[in-house]
């Protein structure tokens, strides 16, 4: 596998009034060129402040994050981001939020091919009938469509999804994600998703990047999914390898990495604590 | 067991239902209880001054006061066709000179008889939006600076707090030397009274705008500006792209509450720098006296109140044009 990102020792301290707080500590991961990798892990482990550290928004600490051959130190659109809550600037329309990156991204372009560009990355999403739509006026679906756009029309060297799907219900999100694995397989880019859904992950990635709990979280395990694309949900939903994967996945994070305690454990726990007390 | 008292249904009056649903019903519905306050304020207004009497006789009631206003309009009508009459005049007596003497180079001099009220109120609308202008010319950049940096609003800041509550007379006195000593000409384009009250106003309408200026741009969520920063805008671009119209709302709430102190102000500095506005109007009729001075006051106040409104009414009706939020509620 040739190195495309790497991320070596990358730590990440935050001041606090009690002193620096530790929130990441050792990633080390090295991604290949068009690769599909989904980080996954509790709330509050540290999968924001990695893909930060790629975007740039954040310096690490410790170590860093080289992208074909340079160090990663500041934001930039070969590494675009795709925000959360889509991001998208409420006060342009679908196609003026592309045009805005497509006008500071692909300068060697004359305005007609800018032009067909900012249409071409909207066809991708499915969104040239409503191009001329204000952020406000489209469903939370059809915003982060637009904002999958815009971080496209960068012709990223790595594409950056915080969460992408987080927000909306279930169905746009499956609808989603199959408009991203179209994307995946026509461009080829190499993806960094955040995610908190197993089935998703599963789903979308060549690798699952599973990270411990914070503070000082790191990377738990790496899980490869060699399973053959294009990928399909339903054929999958019944696939032996599929729902291994899942299992892996969900051990991780529900045995290995628990968060919670059961209500049950905690309740006995209490009680035992309780009794001395009380005698 | 559950007992359900069923209340009739009240009705005072009912309607056959299109002359109840007909839409000239629901705005008089709608006109109705600003009017009853209207009426029940006038009932007071006239049983109150019907009671005061001041040296200057009985306190105007509505019926003077609306005498007056009458009053006024004549006047401003009278004096225009006394104004009409005398560049007649003129144009005459040019006219038989030049006929007289071909060589002869015709003179007009302007008309330079007392302003009149209406003219007085365009002098106090021209003076507080040169006045506005200054100020939101300052603000404007200033609350962006402050909103962008910590360190600027740090600094500015103390500055802000010293100076947002200071009385415009107590900056009038200064501004009046300042203007005299710095603004010297032989041919002045401006009086120096409509510059003293200009700046009078700038000084003192700069702080809402300011500070909501710098709230908004401060407020402006971080996933925004990292979009910025990731197609790393310049900071002009940032500025212009990103920052103003995140922030044009309250940039513009700020301008609103600006204009109005502006034009409260405005009234209290043309009295003492003698500004031929609305403000010297209540001044000149004060000092002067008559019977019928309290009632033409009271003209100016109502005609006050009535622009301040006004203009508040217009600077919403810009904001409801150029707000790309449709969705916040603005009154």
């Amino acid at each position: 596998m040739r190195k495309h990102l790497e991320l070596t020792q990358v730590g990440i301290e935050f001041p606090t009034p009690k002193g620096p707080f530790v929130a990441l500590q050792d990633v080390n991961l090295t991604i290949g060129k068009g690769e599909f990798i989904s980080l996954i892990g509790h709330s509050g482990c540290g999968k924001s402040t990695v893909l930060n550290i790629v975007a740039g928004l954040y310096q690490a600490t410790t170590g860093g994050a080289i992208l074909e051959g340079k160090e990663v130190n500041e934001p930039g659109p070969e590494r675009a981001v795709v925000f959360q809550n889509h991001s998208l600037l409420p006060w342009l329309t679908a196609y003026q939020n592309v045009e805005l990156a497509v006008k500071q991204t692909c300068k060697h372009m004359d305005k007609a091919q800018k032009h067909e560009w900012i249409l071409h990355n909207l066809e991708l999403v499915h969104m040239t009938h409503a191009k001329d739509k204000l952020p406000g006026e489209i469903s939370g679906g059809m915003k982060q469509r637009v904002g999958i756009a815009r971080a496209l029309s960068m012709e990223p060297q790595v594409l950056l999804m915080d969460e992408p799907f987080g927000a909306l219900d279930a169905l746009t999100r499956a609808h989603l994600q199959d408009s991203l694995m179209e994307i995946h397989a026509e461009l080829g880019n190499t993806v960094i998703m955040i995610t908190h859904d197993v089935d998703e992950a599963v789903l979308l990635s060549d690798r699952i990047v599973m990270m411990t709990n914070g503070p000082e979280a790191t990377i738990g395990e790496i899980l490869d999914i060699s399973l053959e694309r294009p990928r399909n949900r339903i054929e999958l939903a019944d696939d032996k390898q599929y729902n291994h994967y899942r299992h892996e996945v969900l051990s991780f994070l529900y045995e290995k990495q628990r968060k919670v305690e059961p209500v049950a454990v905690k309740k006995s726990q209490q009680q035992a604590a309780a009794k001395p007390d009380a005698a | 067991m559950n007992r359900t008292a069923a209340l009739q249904k009240v009705t005072f009056l009912k309607l056959p239902a299109p002359l109840a649903n007909s839409a000239w019903l629901a705005a008089l519905r709608s006109a109705m209880l600003p009017l009853i306050g209207l009426t029940l304020f006038l009932v007071f207004w006239n049983i109150a001054a019907k009671n005061i009497d001041t040296s200057l006789g009985q306190f105007p009631g509505p019926v003077q006061v609306y005498q007056q206003s009458v009053n006024l309009w004549q006047e401003h009508q009278a004096e225009q066709q006394k104004a009409e009459a005398f560049y007649e005049r003129q144009e005459e007596r040019n006219a038989r000179r030049v006929a007289a003497d071909p060589d002869y180079q015709p003179k007009i001099r302007p008309y330079t008889g007392a302003p009149t009220f209406f003219e007085q109120i365009w002098t106090s609308l021209y003076t507080v939006s040169v006045g506005f202008f200054i100020a939101s010319l300052v603000a404007v950049p200033v609350g962006i600076l402050c909103g962008l940096s910590k360190s600027a609003y740090a600094a500015i800041n103390p500055l802000i707090q010293l100076f947002k509550p200071v009385s415009p007379l107590a900056w009038l006195p200064l501004v009046t030397m300042v203007v005299s000593a710095v603004y010297v000409s032989d041919d002045p384009l401006f009086s120096k009274s409509f510059l003293t009250s200009a700046f009078t106003v700038a000084l003192c309408c700069l702080w809402p705008t300011l500070i909501n200026t710098a709230v908004g741009v401060s407020g402006i969520p971080g996933d925004l500006v990292n979009v910025s920063k990731v197609l790393r805008l310049n900071a002009l671009s940032h500025v212009v792209k990103i920052v103003l119209p995140a922030s044009i709302p309250m940039i513009f709430t700020g301008l609103r509450l600006s204009l109005g102190i502006g034009w409260m102000v405005l009234i209290a500095a043309e009295m003492l720098a003698q500004n031929p506005g609305l403000g010297k109007f209540v001044w000149d009729e004060f000092q002067n006296g008559s019977s019928d001075s309290l009632a033409r006051i009271m003209v100016a106040v109502l005609v006050i109140g009535a622009i301040g409104f006004f203009l508040d009414r217009l600077m919403l009706m810009l904001q409801r044009k150029v707000s790309w939020d449709k969705s916040i509620n603005l009154r």
